[in-house]
């Protein structure tokens, strides 16, 4: 098929970007997204001009690298997939296509469409983790019995890849959806009980610092996320916050 | 605490159950407007003159009315500013609802209904009771209280009609978002939140039609007669 892309173009951080056209022919229905881009940049190279930056990695949708925002939706029109897993039959021949990198002021433009989401794994560094000593005193996993409902709510929490679509679609870009996940995964679990208020507190107070938005409860991460994390975890969150903070 | 953007959405939460469940009163009262005018004069002047609801409550809410309006426009610039540079292309409808996307524009719509609202009640009742010293709530001419009359003159305006009925319409899409969400603010998620966040969606339609049918009744009446 044809398409006409619409790319957002920037050199680096500081510089001022704007959006390309670029037309593009012979794609095919069972390319992904990022083949698609990949045999754009095969022509630009072979033109000698500068290859479209974009992030990625596994390319099946497990290391959360690909981003792209893509005809006003973080991942395109599809649901419960990233980038990667997006295929081009889900584009009609003629379409024009815009893609813009994931709109945050806590993820600057590194260069093009690839964006810089450390924000995030400082985020999980201020306390999405548990203090156990593992070097020569590896525990068995199984040796804390942890309820069945608690055990698979806190794995649908912990699918969360760390991607930022929920902050791409959200109207205030707003993290709330990423930290509630991480949050969640850890609160759910005896193992995580422990250090279940500093977590909260220090893992909220870092995503404020980056600058994310407030939560407005649009919803709008929930249907964006490639893992379907669940809004439930915003409210328990919310709840582990309020509590915490009033423990003081 | 109230420097983090879960402890400001808690306090925008409970300022706006507050102001729910004060709708809800107001309500309550304005519907005996049409079944019991009497009952509506009674329950008026009393409202109007307890030292109770006058000293205490109705700070209480200007205080919370106040208080809801500037936290909406302090969330409203920070989410701004956390997308500084914004979409050439965003397809908000393909995953929110317009009500929740836009509570800052139905936000602003009741508060200049709120406006509009003071000058056409609050004003005048603080000029009769406090300036003029008329606590009686009685009419001028004898015949009774005063506010049922009142109340129905200014339902008498086409354009006050059409400008209760738009505010309405906004209230209603601001509630049918915002009051379900503040149980989402406040952390409440159980087996409860389904039934709850129904009751939430049917108060948001029904308490704002109540209203437009409150006006429109005393409008249709005056036409009448
Ligand atoms: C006076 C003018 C008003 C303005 C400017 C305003 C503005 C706002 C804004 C911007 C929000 C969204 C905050 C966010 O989640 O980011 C909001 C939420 C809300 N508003 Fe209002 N509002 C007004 C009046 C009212 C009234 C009269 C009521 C109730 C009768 C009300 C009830 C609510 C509720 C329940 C929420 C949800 C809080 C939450 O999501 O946790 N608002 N308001
Ligand atoms: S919550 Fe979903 S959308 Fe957000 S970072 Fe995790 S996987 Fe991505
Ligand atoms: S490249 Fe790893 S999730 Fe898409």
């Amino acid at each position: 098929m044809k398409l006409t892309l619409k790319i957002w173009r920037q050199e680096n951080a500081a510089a001022k970007g704007g959006i390309q056209s670029y037309p593009i022919d012979g794609i095919e229905g069972d390319m992904s997204f990022l083949e698609m881009l990949d045999v754009l940049n095969e022509q630009l190279i072979s033109k000698g001009d500068d290859p479209v930056v974009f992030d990625h990695d596994c390319r099946e949708g497990i290391c959360g690298s690909c981003s792209l925002q893509i005809n006003g939706e973080p991942h395109g029109p599809d649901r419960l997939i990233t980038t990667c897993q997006l295929h081009m039959r889900m584009f009609k021949d003629g379409d024009t296509i815009t893609i813009e990198p994931f709109r945050a002021a806590a993820f600057p433009v590194i260069k093009d469409l690839m964006v810089d989401r450390t924000a995030f794994d400082r985020i999980q560094q201020a306390g999405g983790y548990i203090s156990v000593n593992t070097s020569g005193n590896t525990i068995d996993a199984n040796a804390i019995p942890v309820n069945k409902e608690d055990a698979d709510e806190s794995f649908n929490a912990a699918t969360c890849i760390g991607c930022g679509a929920c902050v791409a679609a959200c109207k205030n870009a707003s993290a709330m959806l990423f930290t509630a996940a991480k949050v969640s995964q850890f609160a759910l679990l005896p193992q995580g009980k422990v250090e279940a208020a500093t977590r909260v507190l220090n893992m909220v107070e870092q995503m404020d610092k980056e600058g994310f938005g407030n939560c407005t409860n649009t919803g709008a991460c929930e249907v964006e996320c490639p893992k379907g994390i669940s809004l439930e975890n915003i409210a328990r969150m919310n709840r582990e916050y309020l509590s915490a903070s009033l423990k003081g | 605490m109230t420097s983090s953007s879960i402890a400001r959405k808690f306090a925008m939460a409970l300022s706006g159950l507050f102001l729910v469940l004060f709708l809800g009163q107001h309500f309550t009262i304005n519907l005996t407007s049409v079944i019991a005018p009497d009952t509506f004069n009674n329950w008026s002047h009393f409202m109007g003159t307890n030292f109770l609801v006058q000293a205490v409550l109705q700070p209480v809410l200007i205080f919370g009315v106040v208080f809801h309006f500037i936290m909406g426009f302090i969330l409203e610039l920070q989410n701004r500013r956390a997308r500084n540079v914004g979409y050439a292309s965003y397809k908000g409808s393909a995953n929110a609802s317009w009500a929740s996307r836009n509570m800052i524009i139905s936000g602003l719509v009741i508060l200049a209904f709120l406006v509009l609202h003071f000058i056409d009640f609050w004003i005048p009742e603080l000029n009769i009771k406090y300036l003029q010293g008329d606590m009686s709530g009685l009419l001028e001419s004898g015949g009774g209280y005063r506010y049922h009359e009142e109340l129905v003159h200014k339902f008498e305006s086409h354009l006050r009609v059409i400008a209760y009925v738009i505010a309405f319409v906004l209230l209603a899409i601001h509630l049918w978002h915002g009051f379900a969400s503040s149980f989402q603010s406040v952390g409440f998620n159980n087996k409860y939140s389904k039934g709850l966040t129904s009751f939430a969606k049917v108060y948001a339609i029904v308490i704002p039609v109540g209203f437009i049918f409150i006006a429109l009744y005393h409008h249709i009446n005056h036409l009448i007669h």
